[in-house]
């Protein structure tokens, strides 16, 4: 498994999550003069894209992210997510936290999926950072933060060869196996099939580097050409016509990681599936998880650095709701299946020292120094402890 | 992570590797007859840490790949546990893909293992007390992410989605065969028929045909048969007889095994 994965599954998750939430507050928002106290404007909008993207992009959470590692667990990189997601003065409910969470994997897994290249995730990344660049165009300080973490992907991923990129998609095609949530917008589009499975395509260009099926060629023990031969297949290919931009700055050609979402477009989700899939993700969650105390020293770490801003006071917090109505947030909330449910750890994590101090503190006496006798679920136990924190 | 059967003259093993090491098995999986660690950076390094790429080889020999593109050869014993590091091969810079031994019969001079890398250079051995290197085809540009070796002749599988068809004993390029839109993930052969699969993320697998024309010499590959896995990315295809009349495949997110056969 590739070391480098985890910056590229957590900035186009992250920018993933952006496209949501702006399609949501924009069809939520009202007029600045016509709103009422509780209800979202178009400021309350930009300063809530702001704070979440300037907390995303904070430097010393980059760096910690591109520390050469392994990936975390859905459990631990969900909760980083639900900590981003309330950087401002928004609040979702459980649910909607939970929908987020859905649309933002599945619309993710979906775009390695159909990389025509390995390499092509770099690409899919630079879409979204583009995107995020162009939600905080008027804010200069962000902007720097985000083209300084540009900068560090080109550094740090131009470089790698098509074997380590398959690698890398390897690792985070294995972190979405046997997800096969139904999202009803890549459902109209045809893009997903009614049991949960992406459409893959056998027609379009083929990827850069790539000849069109059907040419056999043959060469004598002189290496020249005598003979041509063609074979024909259900697919029906044709030749790229350019090749995507690897700058800072450039037309990236791909479509993958570009806003497939509008104002007019609801998302829904569909919690079905087959019981055999649910019956492996129910697995995964009861397996033994040894990392677990790891992950959570460096999540304590990561969320004790993220510069969180909360509201001032006097000012409410604004409640986003991803469904409809309150109603039927309420009625996803209570029909969730169970072996779906994230269970999220909640921390709270500060930056004052003292906080700090105690954190690591309560973190050293839940150290198990073995397994008791039949516990099969020594990183379940630390994690549900740290529920009660 | 993979899995091989490596079937020697005294005895068959189960060998898979993964980013700890090798482990070897008994062909009933029962017992662990073996196990090889490779060394671990303390803190996840920048480059991974794998084995890869298992084959059997001069009826003696277990050789499995690394991503530091050194190819271990274990010695067997027809008996027992005392397998032994016998020789590193230091040939490959890029990280080994796979490994295939000789199928059929090698021509003379012709080597009898072929070890493939992530730059797509191949290196051709004969095995032996000390392993030789006969020949060194270097890459050019993709990957070689999968490889066969039959009569002489090596059948590579690339990230680009081509085959290509080299003469063992000349280093030569003998065909070159534009086989998918994908990345090839798996490519078996059938030595009694000289039946050629290749399975790949474009959701193909096709069954070519390879053989040796008696009067020009020429290598020639036909393409007998296509099959679309709708949906799938094909990671795996395996001919499940030696003639390559069925073949079995296994893809991303699909739990089942898909065998397929004659009408």
């Amino acid at each position: 498994m590739s070391a480098r994965t985890l910056p590229l599954l957590f900035l186009n998750l992250g920018g993933e999550m952006l496209y949501i939430l702006d399609q949501r507050l924009r069809a939520q928002s009202i007029p600045g003069e016509k709103a009422r106290k509780d209800e979202w404007t178009d400021v309350d909008r930009k300063r809530v894209m702001n704070d979440i993207i300037a907390t995303m992009f904070n430097k010393k959470f980059m760096e910690e992210l591109f520390k050469p590692q392994d990936l975390y667990s859905k459990k631990a990189l969900r909760t980083v997510y639900d900590r981003l997601a309330h950087a401002s003065i928004m609040r979702l409910n459980q649910a909607s936290m939970d929908k987020l969470y859905d649309l933002m994997t599945m619309a993710f897994k979906y775009q390695v999926l159909l990389c025509p290249r390995p390499r092509d995730i770099l690409l899919v990344t630079f879409n979204h950072l583009d995107a995020i660049k162009d939600f905080i165009s008027d804010s200069p300080g962000i902007l720097n933060q985000v083209d300084e973490t540009f900068r560090r992907l080109i550094e740090t991923y131009n470089c790698l060869s098509d074997g380590e990129f398959q690698l890398i998609r390897q690792t985070l095609l294995i972190f979405f196996q046997d997800m096969h949530i139904r999202v009803s917008i890549f459902l109209k589009d045809k893009v997903q099939n009614s049991n949960g499975r992406f459409v893959l395509p056998i027609s379009g260009p083929v990827p850069w580097g790539t000849e069109v099926p059907g040419l056999i060629r043959i060469f004598n023990h002189k290496g020249v050409e005598v003979k041509r031969a063609e074979f024909s297949t259900a697919g029906n290919y044709v030749t790229p016509q350019r090749e995507g931009s690897f700058e800072l700055y450039g037309d990236r050609v791909l479509k993958l990681g570009t806003n497939m979402y509008s104002v007019t477009r609801p998302v829904e989700t569909h919690m079905s599936g087959s019981s055999k899939n649910l019956a492996s993700q129910a697995k995964e969650n009861i397996a033994p998880n040894p990392l677990a105390k790891e992950e959570l020293n460096f999540l304590a770490r990561l969320l004790g650095g993220l510069d969180i801003q909360k509201p001032a006071g006097g000012e409410t917090g604004f409640r986003l709701n991803l469904f409809t109505t309150d109603e039927e947030e309420e009625h996803a909330a209570q029909t969730r299946p169970e072996e779906l449910s994230y269970k999220v750890i909640n921390i709270e994590a500060t930056q004052e020292p003292g906080r700090r101090a105690e954190l690591s503190r309560i973190l050293g006496e839940l150290e198990v120094a073995e397994p008791r006798p039949g516990s099969a679920e020594k990183g379940e136990d630390l994690l549900a402890l740290m529920d009660g924190l | 992570s993979q899995a091989a059967w490596c079937e020697l003259p005294s005895r068959v093993l189960l060998v898979l590797t993964s980013q700890r090491g090798v482990q070897m098995y008994d062909s009933d999986g029962s017992t662990m007859v073996f196990w090889h660690a490779l060394d671990v950076p303390e803190h996840p390094a920048a480059h991974s840490v794998f084995a890869r790429g298992i084959a059997a080889a001069g009826g003696r020999f277990v050789c499995v790949g690394t991503s530091f593109g050194a190819v271990l050869v274990f010695d067997i014993p027809p008996k027992g546990t005392n397998v032994t590091l016998s020789e590193v091969l230091e040939q490959h810079r890029d990280p080994v893909t796979d490994i295939a031994a000789e199928q059929g019969q090698a021509p003379d001079g012709a080597g009898d293992l072929v070890t493939a890398d992530d730059s797509g250079t191949l290196c051709l051995w004969s095995t032996g007390e000390e392993f030789t290197l006969l020949g060194k085809i270097p890459g050019s540009g993709s990957s070689c992410s999968s490889v066969r070796l039959w009569n002489g002749i090596v059948a590579a599988g690339y990230g680009n989605g081509q085959i290509r068809l080299w003469e063992a004993g000349s280093g030569r390029i003998r065909a070159q065969v534009s086989a998918h839109a994908r990345w090839i993930y798996a490519l078996d052969l059938a030595p009694l028929t000289g039946k050629l699969l290749s399975g790949a993320e474009d959701s193909f697998v096709h069954v070519w045909k390879l053989s040796r024309n008696p009067d020009t010499d020429d290598i020639e590959i036909q393409h007998c048969h296509a099959e679309c896995v709708t949906d799938t990315q094909v990671c795996g295809a395996r001919f499940c007889d030696p003639a390559g009349d069925t073949f079995a495949v296994t893809g991303y997110d699909l739990s089942e095994i898909l065998c397929y056969g004659p009408a």
